[in-house]
């Protein structure tokens, strides 16, 4: 019909737009809803920040559809990045500023990908912050804001770790 | 007031080229260091310049910005080339995402086995012909204007002749069946700053070679395969 530009998902449609691209649509929320910041720079870093959390995402993105003899690998992999190259640069921000949050002492998109991304790697290595004081209070800080508490609760449109049915369903439709 | 933009990258295109393009778009001058030994990326990471540790790294404005997409962005907003809204905006960053993901097919290209090289000349043919120009052909069309979006010159317009011209490198009749965007490539061409950009000597890097791909494997130390996707 036409609706998906690129031939792709996701789709969503919003404000009489039909958007894809995965960051051309958190870049249109992020904005629209004042969590990007307070001007350029604010945003180049806020930028900088979700784009190596994406790098850290994708790899638990493709993980549910590697053939099982590469997960483990893989989770090595994803453990060692995580606890080498991208927690160690949002627990020294924090550190750093001493802020509850990541940029400009104001909630933006790059704490809710973060709060997303920490949890993430939790469900494949529990213990994965231990290493890190900030985090973990940061976690605890984000997890309590009301509208993220919210989207926490069971009943909330956030969905559950993918499982072989998702995988199934994924492949199914897009012929992988 | 700040200096140049700087930019640490190998001396190649990769993902550095894009910021290139979009920098000299812009009209601005800028400074390159170019990676060629193993010892000048660990004094870069020692350094802590690389938040990521990876480049691209571009120093702009008192910033140290890694992160490919988020330098392209503050460019992109910093002059004027990022339409005038947020609704603009959302339009040209899904263009850009577009034009982002085809020129993903041809920036591992190099680091492909030869074999692998001729099935993802295919690959890139294509998809640049059956998922991508056909988007920009009807965009272009549909609204009849110079530009991509609001009518006014921006990122998509550069990085959508980018992609072209790469494409071209592959097929050079690529846009045979795209008179729009045969139209849209001569006219940006002409824009004085891009065809400047186009002439010999200027700081746009040629296509990556053997050497190139040598470069990057020692420097950083990426000696395994690179498959095709």
């Amino acid at each position: 019909d036409g609706e998906l530009m690129f031939q792709q998902v996701p789709l969503v449609e919003i404000d009489g737009m039909k958007l894809v691209q995965t960051r051309a649509i958190l870049s249109y929320i992020a904005g629209r809803y004042n969590l990007y910041g307070k001007d350029l720079k604010e945003r180049a870093l806020i930028d900088m920040y979700v784009e190596g959390i994406t790098d850290l995402m994708q790899m638990i993105l493709m993980f549910p559809f590697l053939p099982p003899e590469a997960k483990e690998k893989n989770l090595e992999s994803i453990k060692e990045k995580a606890t080498n190259r991208y927690f160690p640069v949002f627990e020294k921000a924090l550190k750093q500023h001493g802020q509850d949050f990541l940029v400009g002492n104001k909630f933006s998109w790059a704490d809710v990908q973060l709060t997303e991304a920490i949890l993430a790697v939790e469900e494949k290595i529990p213990a994965v912050l231990s290493a890190f004081p900030q985090l973990q209070a940061f976690k605890t800080r984000m997890s309590n804001m009301p509208t993220i508490k919210k989207f926490l609760q069971p009943g909330s449109p956030r969905k559950p770790p993918p499982d072989e049915h998702y995988v199934q369903t994924v492949r199914k439709i897009l012929k992988i | 007031m700040a200096g140049k933009p700087k930019l640490y990258y190998f001396n190649g295109r990769g993902k550095m080229e894009s910021i290139r393009w979009l920098l000299a778009a812009a009209g601005v001058e800028f400074e390159e260091e170019f990676l060629e030994t193993r010892e000048q990326y660990e004094k870069l990471l020692q350094g802590g310049s690389l938040l990521f540790q990876q480049v691209p790294l571009v120093e702009i404005d008192g910033m140290k910005m890694v992160q490919t997409r988020a330098i392209l962005s503050y460019i992109a907003g910093k002059y004027n080339l990022y339409g005038k809204d947020l609704k603009e905006r959302a339009l040209i960053d899904m263009y850009v995402g577009g034009t982002d993901d085809l020129m993903g097919f041809i920036l591992m290209f190099p680091f492909l086995s030869a074999e692998d090289k001729e099935k993802q000349r295919a690959t890139i043919v294509q998809k640049a012909t059956s998922r991508y120009f056909p988007v920009y052909e009807k965009v272009l069309k549909d609204h009849g204007q110079s530009f991509l979006v609001g009518n006014k010159f921006s990122w998509a317009d550069v990085h959508l002749l980018e992609a072209i011209l790469m494409v071209e490198e592959k097929k050079s009749d690529v846009l045979s069946g795209f008179p729009q965007l045969q139209a849209f490539k001569a006219r940006i061409s002409s824009i004085p700053t891009i065809k400047k950009f186009l002439e010999p000597g200027s700081q746009r890097k040629p296509v990556p070679d053997d050497k190139y791909v040598e470069t990057v494997r020692r420097v950083l130390r990426m000696y395994y395969d690179i498959k095709a996707n």
